[in-house]
């Protein structure tokens, strides 16, 4: 990826962060730690992969994604404004009974979010299901899931991934937010779901293992996504969680609380002096 | 008598039947010879998917292809379609209000032998509790499939509850001009003394016990109640004005089901004294049918019995 390219993606990414950020932040709660860990992947996704139009949400031939993970809602929101489906001033919604940003994606209340999510294993599924339609409608739109490293602990998400590999569904991709952290603690001592890589080639699945934070292997990955045929693929996003807040950084706690005004400053602060580094 | 004929054996015709006419793909979780989907498979193997056994990914998978605009059906027993993957279909399909067709047969007591895992007399309660979901049990072959028809013609979610055990084919008898409408209630019969409120299995016995008390000189009106949710209130408080005491008959659990319906529809509209036959809040167990039905109180007999009792207790 050339320089330039990859400056903008950094750029847009941190731009997710501070939305993040302003959302939780102005909620006073919601689940910073997993929104900021996958903020680099959604970026590419919604401005170099993705089949997409924020003026026609709807478009039928879109791409679909799946926030699997649909607690980390604030980085598929901030994600979405971003690229222009609302303005980002709406972040500061995020939770309020009357927004359309409600604690997790509502499919019915806002244009872009293609399925309602939030109980885990469940997007997964859903995800399986539209790639699924696609094949048998002959509809060439492909479908992308992120799922959580700790929801991979749920049995659907296994169900699911038999299923894709069963129908062959090499529109689909499942990212895997292996950001190694979970509400109790290490995903590795609370319920190790590990490996995920010898798991789901034993699926079935093609693996791919990158560095979540670095775009040329971000791209690597999905490009090579695309050539495979006959099996769905699988990218392990290798992730911090907390990404771009010091203190949020692989720090349990900041999975699911918003900081109060000092550490907001905190936050805003590290994420302006990346932000100024892009320049 | 009427033919007789499982209602889930309408299930599997009317996907076969309708499959021209409408475009929907089907799923199954392993069980497509007793759902009755397998003649679908056979004819349309293009639009079936079999799941496994993996209900829970069935219902989200249901919903990823609703979500694109496709109708699907997707079948497993009672308990699997709305006990095990209750959430699912609660989170997935529910929430989103998407346009998936639960085909859920081997519903209540007369599954029989399989005995009381899989027995499901508390699918109506857990479907019902579902804001936007309509619940459907169809009383006999005809209704069956005039069931799978009228769900495919409305859009949003479905739970449709089947029998495995055969009823008679009672509807075209008792309504020559039958025409089926979700939410509307069928009177298969007149009568001031006491009405009868059954749904599914329950609704030919409800006739039987009507001919009971009629030889008593108690002339009771008989309601079928297919549609459970939404509930033909207004009917049923018609019913109640007129006749002043109701019997409910259901092949579930009385809590939380049709009689718990009725009976809130008469609290708020038209309180009269309302008697609830059905599993009286009871696990199944292992028998032949017959002797289930006995067992658990599901007779015209028993409906009669509470009906005697129900006209007691009015004012």
């Amino acid at each position: 990826m050339d320089e330039k390219r990859q400056l903008e993606l950094k750029r847009t990414a941190n731009n997710i962060r501070l939305g993040i950020i302003e959302g939780v932040y102005n909620a006073a709660c919601g689940h910073p730690g997993g929104s900021l860990s996958i903020a680099d992947v959604l970026a590419y996704l919604y401005f170099e992969e993705m089949r997409i139009n924020p003026e026609q949400p709807d478009m039928e031939h879109r791409d679909r994604f799946v926030l699997s993970k649909g607690h980390t809602a604030p980085a598929l929101y901030a994600t979405l404004a971003e690229r222009g489906f609302f303005p980002m001033e709406e972040m500061r919604t995020l939770r309020r009974t009357d927004s359309r940003l409600q604690g997790h994606p509502d499919m019915k209340a806002l244009p872009g979010v293609d399925m309602s999510t939030g109980s885990l294993g469940l997007g997964f599924s859903a995800a399986c299901g539209m790639a699924l339609a696609g094949k048998v409608k002959g509809k060439d739109y492909r479908v992308y899931t992120v799922i959580g490293d700790g929801e991979s602990e749920e049995g659907q998400v296994w169900e699911a991934a038999m299923f894709a590999a069963h129908y062959k569904l090499d529109n689909l991709v499942c990212i895997i937010d292996l950001n190694g952290l979970q509400i109790d603690g290490p995903i590795t001592e609370v319920m190790n779901p590990t490996p995920h890589d010898k798991k789901l080639e034993a699926f079935g699945w093609e693996v791919i293992s990158i560095d979540g934070h670095d775009f040329d292997e971000i791209e690597a990955a999905f490009r090579r996504a695309r050539e495979v045929k006959g099996k769905p693929t699988a990218i392990i996003a290798h992730t911090v969680k907390g990404k771009g807040v010091s203190y949020m950084e692989n720090a349990c706690e900041w999975h699911g609380q918003a900081p109060k005004e000092d550490l907001y400053r905190v936050a805003v602060s590290d994420l302006s002096a990346i932000g100024e580094s892009l320049r | 008598m009427a033919d007789k004929k499982a209602t889930r054996e309408s299930y599997g015709a009317a996907l076969v039947a309708l499959a021209d006419k409408y475009d929907f793909l089907v799923l199954d979780a392993d069980l497509a010879a007793a759902t009755k989907t397998g003649a679908f498979k056979k004819k349309y193997p293009e639009r079936f998917f079999d799941c496994g056994i993996a209900e829970g990914n069935m219902m989200s998978v249901a919903a990823g292809i609703a979500s694109t605009g496709t109708t699907v059906f997707a079948s497993s027993f009672a308990m699997f379609a709305a006990g095990r993957a209750f959430e699912q279909v609660r989170n997935s399909i529910g929430y989103p209000h998407l346009n998936v067709k639960i085909g859920a047969t081997h519903a209540g007591i007369t599954v029989g032998e399989d005995g009381a895992t899989h027995q499901c007399n508390e699918d109506i309660a857990l479907m019902r509790t579902i804001p936007g979901m309509t619940v459907v049990c169809p009383a006999d072959a005809t209704e069956a499939y005039a069931a799978v028809e009228a769900a495919l013609n409305y859009v949003g979610p479905v739970y449709l509850r089947f029998g495995r055990f055969a009823v008679p084919d009672l509807t075209p008898e008792l309504v020559p001009d039958y025409k089926f409408e979700l939410g509307r209630g069928v009177t298969y019969r007149e009568g001031a003394d006491v009405a009868i409120v059954a749904m599914g299995y329950m609704a030919h016995l409800a006739i039987e016990a009507a001919e009971l008390l009629s030889k008593e000189g108690i002339e009771a009106e008989v309601i079928n109640i297919h549609t459970i949710k939404p509930l033909d209130s207004e009917l049923i408080a018609r019913a109640a004005e007129k006749c002043g005491a109701i019997v409910t008959a259901e092949e579930h659990n009385v809590i939380g089901g049709l009689g718990s319906a009725v009976c809130e529809a008469v609290a708020e509209r038209c309180p009269v004294p309302v008697l609830r036959v059905g599993v009286e809040d009871k696990y199944g167990r292992s028998g032949r049918v017959p002797e289930l039905l006995e067992i658990y109180g599901l007779t015209a007999e028993n409906i009669a019995a509470k009906a005697r009792l129900a006209v007691a207790k009015k004012r």
